[in-house]
């Protein structure tokens, strides 16, 4: 597979609406693992990140699920290539950077990515639309015991998976949910969340952005510690807070829907009325107007096809994936928000204006 | 009782941490105690805990290095990241107590690669091969012992791609109690 047809492929983690898909958007597991005795990829000489590399990638492209996978070394790609991997939760920022003896696998439906010589020799990432944290980390425990038939990876007795940096030794496994939340964040509930999430050993960050000052009021919950806890009981942990957390965010709109209406449609009608008239949008005005749009249709204002088309525009907005589209080399930013202004309003142009009876 | 961090000199500092609702101890000496106070109590800044260490009395430590790779504490310094696998064991003092820190525990409890149980059994199985063994002789069952020490050699010289069937065949072994002189050995093959 192309970096063209890989790019011009939907991300079926995006798309497919999964169980609660409507809070929690995504469910992801990734596993750092390294090979024994062979120097970490911080530390290694740019021979030896080659010949571990393909060695890898060897390994990778055998595997049944990564039958006609998209395998590249990551100094094939441009960087608007790269920042698209990025956007879509394929491949790290830091990654992205990478360039000779770095390289990059990713399953033909986007669900498992590899990152060969990030941090760590490699960091397998499995991603599901929706609530699927447990489906998702039996997906990439097959692939990590299928690799394991053929890769010798670091393995201490009392510390488990070696890895990189101290703090992902253990499991090597974060664990990670994006959960889109905008009535808490309305009802300015978050922080209060944040903090007893962290309690819990639990991380709660903006997805882009920091704290609760989360663009597009998309968060992202993960495990922190890696040792001393079995991946069963992480997962678990996790699915345990996030479960909670979906009752409170249900809650939430259930007060905005019953006893804040006039704000709740105010609101909405606003980021409606400015996507469909702004001529010029930068990226975190359209992530934050989009979120509203997404909880109207979530709570009836809009008609259900209209998901679709907002959840695609939470893509189509960011940087590298507009400038994609626009076949052009270069872009200014300015020239950007004026093109994102543009794709929004012919979408708004095709969504009626909100309103409270368009359900019933 | 000796500072948990440098194991080397009298802890007079007893600290309590609160880490996700369980305390844990921290007994400290004198100078170790001053590292840690420049630091949080719920983790410690990565580098200034291998090299703290260094810097307040095991000066010669710092010059350490992993005899594998060459990575040295002072590159943990610069890098926040080790250098490779065996670091770990090289590092391993300066490191436990920033993974308490860092971690609910200090033992992986998850995932073990088959491979590697694969080993992990025979290891233990071999210790309690060895262990019956040596009770064997203490009460002069002579016959026994031949058996247990028979065993014990065959597993030894099995190749690795037996391993994995060898318990089993073990069990069968150790089950009928008929005679097990040397010469038995070759009965089971
Ligand atoms: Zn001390
Ligand atoms: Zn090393």
């Amino acid at each position: 597979m192309t970096a063209e047809s890989l790019s011009n492929k939907k991300n079926e983690w995006l798309f497919h609406s999964g169980p609660h898909a409507q809070i929690v958007v995504s469910s992801r597991v990734r596993l750092a693992r390294n090979l024994e005795k062979r120097p970490f990829p911080g530390w290694a000489k740019k021979a030896e990140r080659l010949q571990l590399m393909k060695e890898v990638q060897v390994a990778l492209e055998a595997l049944p699920q990564m039958k006609e996978a998209f395998s590249e070394q990551m100094e094939n790609l441009t960087l608007l290539e790269k920042q698209v991997l990025v956007e879509r939760h394929l491949i790290s920022r830091e990654h992205a950077e990478k360039s000779a003896g770095s390289a990059l696998v990713i399953s033909m439906n986007q669900t498992l990515s590899v990152m060969i010589n990030e941090e760590d020799h490699l960091r397998i990432q499995a991603i599901l639309p929706g609530f699927q944290l447990k489906e998702t980390f039996a997906l990439i425990t097959q692939v990590d015991t299928q690799l394991e038939e053929n890769l010798s990876f670091a393995f201490h007795r009392k510390l488990g998976y070696l890895t990189a940096c101290p703090s992902n030794v253990g499991t090597g496994m974060r664990v990670s949910a994006m959960l889109h939340l905008p009535g808490l964040v309305l009802l300015e509930h978050m922080n209060k969340i944040i903090n007893s999430v962290n309690k819990m050993g639990l991380v709660v960050r903006g997805l882009y952005g920091e704290g609760s000052d989360a663009i597009g009021n998309l968060f992202q919950i993960s495990n922190q510690i890696t040792l001393g806890e079995k991946e069963e009981d992480i997962i678990e942990r996790l699915h345990v807070v996030i479960e909670q957390i979906l009752a409170h965010e249900t809650n939430a709109r259930g007060v905005l829907r019953h006893q804040q209406t006039e704000t709740l449609q105010d609101q909405i009608g606003r980021a409606y009325g400015i996507l469909l008239h702004a001529h010029s949008v930068s990226t975190k005005e359209a992530l934050n107007l989009l979120s509203l749009l997404k909880l109207g249709v979530d709570l009836g204002l809009f008609s259900l096809e209209v998901h679709a088309l907002v959840d695609e525009l939470f893509m189509e907005v960011q940087p590298a994936h507009l400038q994609k589209s626009s076949q052009l080399l270069k872009m200014t930013s300015k020239q950007r928000d004026a093109l994102r202004a543009r794709r929004l309003r012919e979408t708004l142009e095709k969504i009626p204006p909100p309103g409270l009876n368009n359900n019933s | 009782m000796l500072c948990d961090l440098c194991k080397t000199k009298e802890a007079t500092v007893f600290l309590t941490h609160l880490v996700e609702g369980n305390t844990q101890n921290l007994n400290l000496c004198e100078p170790c105690s001053q590292v840690h106070d420049m630091h949080d109590s719920m983790g410690f800044a990565l580098a200034d805990l291998l090299l703290g260490l260094g810097a307040s009395h095991q000066i010669e430590k710092a010059a350490l290095a992993c005899p594998h790779c060459g990575f040295s504490q002072r590159d943990f310094k610069k890098q926040g990241r080790l250098g490779c696998s065996v670091c770990y064991d090289i590092f391993a003092e300066g490191l436990a107590l920033m993974l308490r820190n860092m971690h609910r525990g200090v033992t992986h409890t998850g995932k073990v690669p088959r491979k590697i149980a694969a080993i992990y059994q025979r290891t233990a199985e071999l210790e309690a091969l060895k262990k019956s063994l040596a009770q064997a002789i203490s009460k002069e069952a002579y016959e026994e012992a031949a058996r247990y020490r028979d065993l014990i050699h065959r597993m030894e010289h099995t190749p690795a791609q037996q391993k994995e069937n060898s318990s089993q065949a073990l069990e069968e072994e150790l089950l009928p109690p008929k005679n097990a002189l040397p010469g038995a050995k070759n009965s089971h093959q």
